[in-house]
C-alpha cells in the first residue's frame, strides 16, 4: 500500500516507511516563534536550561503587533532583539512581515521540510511541500531546544481541485469552499493532501499559500500542495516528494474550480461560508486586506484593479497592510500603491494588521468589517458583536467601494 | 468537590483568551484574568482551583496561543472534558499538564453548575451517587503528566516519553 504525501515526508525524515497513527519523534528544519509567544518561549527555555540546539535553524519574526502598540509589547519586542543577539538568533524585526510569507520569501522553508511555528497558520508552509504546522510556545520551546518534535502520523483527506478558476473567483474562494465542504472540524488530526489537476496546476505559489492557509481552519495538522506548476520552477523538489498513487485517504472532496463564485465566510464561524450574492448589501464600516491568507503582490494587485479610478465609500475605512516589505515594495514599484492610495486607502506596516484585534483597525460595536483574513470568531477584532465577513481581496475592494458587500462584477452595473 | 463549567461546541481560543489580553499586551501576571472575557463574564473571579471545564465538540479551535490554556492552568484548572478536540489545543494541554479527557456521553451528562469529583489518574467522575468512567489518558501522555507536563518531563530526562 503506498504513502501519503505527509507519511512520505514523515517516513523520509525517520529513514524508514511510517504510516498514519504512529507516533514519532522527527527532526525539525526549521523552528519558527512569532513575537506574541516569545516571552513564553524565552521562559520555557530557560526553564529547561536549554538554548535553541541548532541556532540557525530558529527564527523569530516580529509581526503580530508591529510596530509595539504600548508599554508591555515594546519591552517584550526589545526583549526578543536582545535575546536574539545573544543567542545569534536570527530576527525579521517591524516591517518585514507576516512570518509565514517571510519564511517563504526568505528561503527558509523548503519542500520536503518539516517546520514547526508558534502560530496556527504554519499550514502554509504546504504550498511549497513542507510539513509546517503549528504548535504552542512549550512545543516550539521543546523544538528549539532538541531539534526535534513529537507527532503523531497523520492520516490524510484529499482535497482535488480541477479546472481554472473563471474571472473574478480567486484561490481564496475556492480555499473558503474547500473549509465550507471539510467543516471546522472535518480534518481534525489529519493532512489536507491538495491535488492541482486539469489546469489548476496553474496557481502560483502565493495562491497555493492561500490555500494551504485555511486548511488549518477545517482542523489539520498540515496542509500538504502536491508539487507542480510554479513550486517545480522555483524550487528543487526531491523526487520521492510525491504521494503514492495507491496512497489511502480518509476521504476525498473534489472542487471544480471552472464552476466556482465569489464565496464569503459569515461570522463567526470560519466554515460558514455562503455565496456573496446570499450576504450582499450588508453595510460595511472597515476592509480589511492582508494577512498570512490573502496580503501578497498578487492580492493587492486583484484589489487595485477593482479600486482603479473608484473612491472608497464615505463611511468605509479602507486599511491594506501589504505581508510583506518585499510585497510593500513591489506595490510601490509596480503603481499598485498608488492606485490604493488614490481610491482612498490607507497602508499599515507589513504584518499581521488588525487580524487579531490588538491595534491597527480594532472594530467598535456592532461594526461591519470585511476582511481578507482567515478568522471570523467572535471579538476577534475587537468588540464581542463586531463581525467579520471573510472574502477575497477583489471582493473586499468592491465592498470598499460600494459601502455594503458586493462583488466588482455587481459594482460594475450598479455604478459602471 | 469540584465545579462543572459547561460551555458549548467549536469554543475557539479566541473566545477562551482574547489576543488583545494575551500576556504581552495586558502583562504577564494579568492575562489570565480575561479568561473567557467575551464568552463568560466574570468567569475569571467565580472560578475556583480543581474546577472543571466542560467543552462539546471540537474545543479550543483556532489559533495556537497557548496562552489559553495557560490561563485556565493559572485559575487552577486541571481537567477538561470534551467531546472532541482541535489540534493544537489538545497537544498544548498536554504540555501544560492538564488533563485531556474524552467523552460524548459524559459531556453530555453534565450541567453546568454540577459538584463533582474527578480523578485524574483513573478517570473516575463521580457526581453524588452517579459514577462514569472516563478513558484515562495514553501511555505517552500519562508518562509525561507523571513529570507534571511534558516540559517537565524533557527537563528530567532530556528526551521525550518512549524515546
Amino acid at each position: 500500500m503506498g504513502l501519503t504525501l505527509a507519511e512520505k515526508i514523515l517516513s523520509h525524515k525517520v529513514g524508514r516507511p511510517v504510516r498514519a497513527g504512529e507516533l514519532l519523534v522527527v527532526e525539525v528544519d526549521q523552528v519558527m516563534v512569532v513575537d506574541s509567544i516569545a516571552g513564553s518561549f524565552f521562559k520555557r527555555l530557560e526553564y529547561l536550561e536549554a538554548t535553541p540546539r541548532y541556532p540557525e535553524r530558529v527564527s523569530i519574526v516580529i509581526d503580530h503587533v508591529a510596530p509595539a502598540a504600548n508599554l508591555e509589547v515594546a519591552k517584550a519586542q526589545k526583549e526578543i532583539r536582545e535575546w536574539g543577539k545573544r543567542h545569534g538568533i536570527r530576527v525579521f524585526d517591524v516591517g518585514r512581515g507576516v512570518c509565514h510569507q517571510v519564511l517563504v520569501e526568505e528561503g527558509l522553508v523548503q519542500p520536503g521540510f518539516v517546520v514547526v511555528g508558534s502560530d496556527s497558520h504554519s499550514t502554509t508552509y504546504g504550498a511549497v511541500g513542507a510539513f509546517g504546522t503549528g504548535m504552542g510556545a512549550t512545543d516550539i520551546a521543546l523544538a528549539a531546544a532538541s531539534g526535534r518534535t513529537w507527532l503523531r502520523v497523520p492520516e490524510s483527506v484529499k482535497v482535488v481541485f480541477r479546472g481554472k478558476l473563471p474571472k473574478g473567483v480567486t484561490a481564496k474562494d475556492a480555499a473558503l469552499e474547500m473549509v465550507r465542504l471539510l467543516t471546522a472540524e472535518g480534518a481534525t488530526y489529519m493532512a489536507v493532501e491538495i491535488h492541482l489537476l486539469d489546469g489548476a496546476e496553474a496557481l502560483t505559489r502565493g495562491e497555493r499559500m492561500t490555500l494551504a492557509n485555511l486548511t488549518v481552519e477545517a482542523g489539520a495538522k498540515a496542509g500538504l500542495v502536491v508539487p507542480s506548476g510554479e513550486i517545480l520552477e522555483l524550487y528543487r523538489v526531491p523526487e520521492w516528494l510525491y504521494p503514492d498513487p495507491d496512497a489511502t485517504y480518509v476521504k476525498e472532496v473534489e472542487i471544480d474550480l471552472s464552476a466556482l463564485t465569489p464565496r464569503v465566510s459569515v461570522p463567526f464561524y470560519v466554515d460558514n461560508v455562503h455565496e456573496v450574492a446570499e450576504v450582499k448589501g450588508k453595510r460595511v464600516d472597515q476592509v480589511f486586506i492582508g494577512t498570512c491568507t490573502n496580503g501578497r503582490i498578487e492580492d493587492l494587485r486583484a484589489a487595485a484593479e477593482v479600486l482603479k479610478g473608484r473612491k472608497v465609500a464615505p463611511w468605509v475605512r479602507l486599511l491594506v497592510v501589504p505581508a510583506s516589505s518585499q510585497v510593500l515594495e513591489e506595490a510601490a514599484r509596480d503603481g499598485t500603491l498608488l492606485t490604493l492610495l488614490e481610491a482612498g486607502a490607507t497602508i499599515g506596516t507589513p504584518g499581521c494588521g488588525p487580524c487579531m484585534g490588538r491595534h491597527m483597525g480594532v472594530l467598535a460595536p456592532g461594526e461591519v468589517c470585511v476582511s481578507t483574513s482567515n478568522r471570523n470568531f467572535r471579538g476577534r477584532m475587537g468588540a464581542p458583536d463586531a463581525e467579520i465577513y471573510l472574502a477575497s481581496p477583489r471582493v473586499a475592494a468592491a465592498s470598499a467601494v460600494a459601502g455594503y458587500l458586493t462583488t466588482p462584477e455587481e459594482l460594475e452595473e450598479v455604478h459602471g | 468537590m469540584a465545579r462543572v463549567w459547561k460551555f458549548g461546541d467549536q469554543i475557539n481560543t479566541d473566545d477562551i483568551l482574547p489576543g488583545k489580553y494575551a500576556p504581552f499586551m495586558v502583562g504577564e501576571d494579568r492575562f489570565h484574568l480575561y479568561a473567557f472575557a467575551h464568552l463568560r463574564p466574570g468567569f475569571a473571579e467565580e472560578v475556583r482551583p480543581g474546577d472543571i471545564l466542560v467543552f462539546g465538540r471540537n474545543a479550543g479551535l483556532g489559533s495556537s496561543r497557548e496562552y489559553a490554556p495557560e490561563a485556565l492552568k493559572r485559575l487552577g484548572i486541571r481537567a477538561i472534558i470534551a467531546k472532541s478536540y482541535a489540534r493544537i489545543f489538545f497537544r498544548n494541554l498536554v504540555n501544560l499538564g492538564i488533563v485531556p479527557f474524552e467523552s460524548e456521553e459524559v459531556v453530555d451528562a453534565l450541567e453546568d453548575g454540577d459538584q463533582v469529583e474527578l480523578d485524574l489518574e483513573t478517570g473516575v467522575l463521580t457526581r453524588g451517587e452517579e459514577r462514569f468512567q472516563l478513558r484515562p489518558p495514553p501511555p505517552f501522555l500519562l508518562e509525561a503528566l507523571k513529570e507534571g507536563s511534558l516540559l517537565d518531563y524533557y527537563k528530567k530526562h532530556g528526551r521525550f516519553p518512549g524515546e
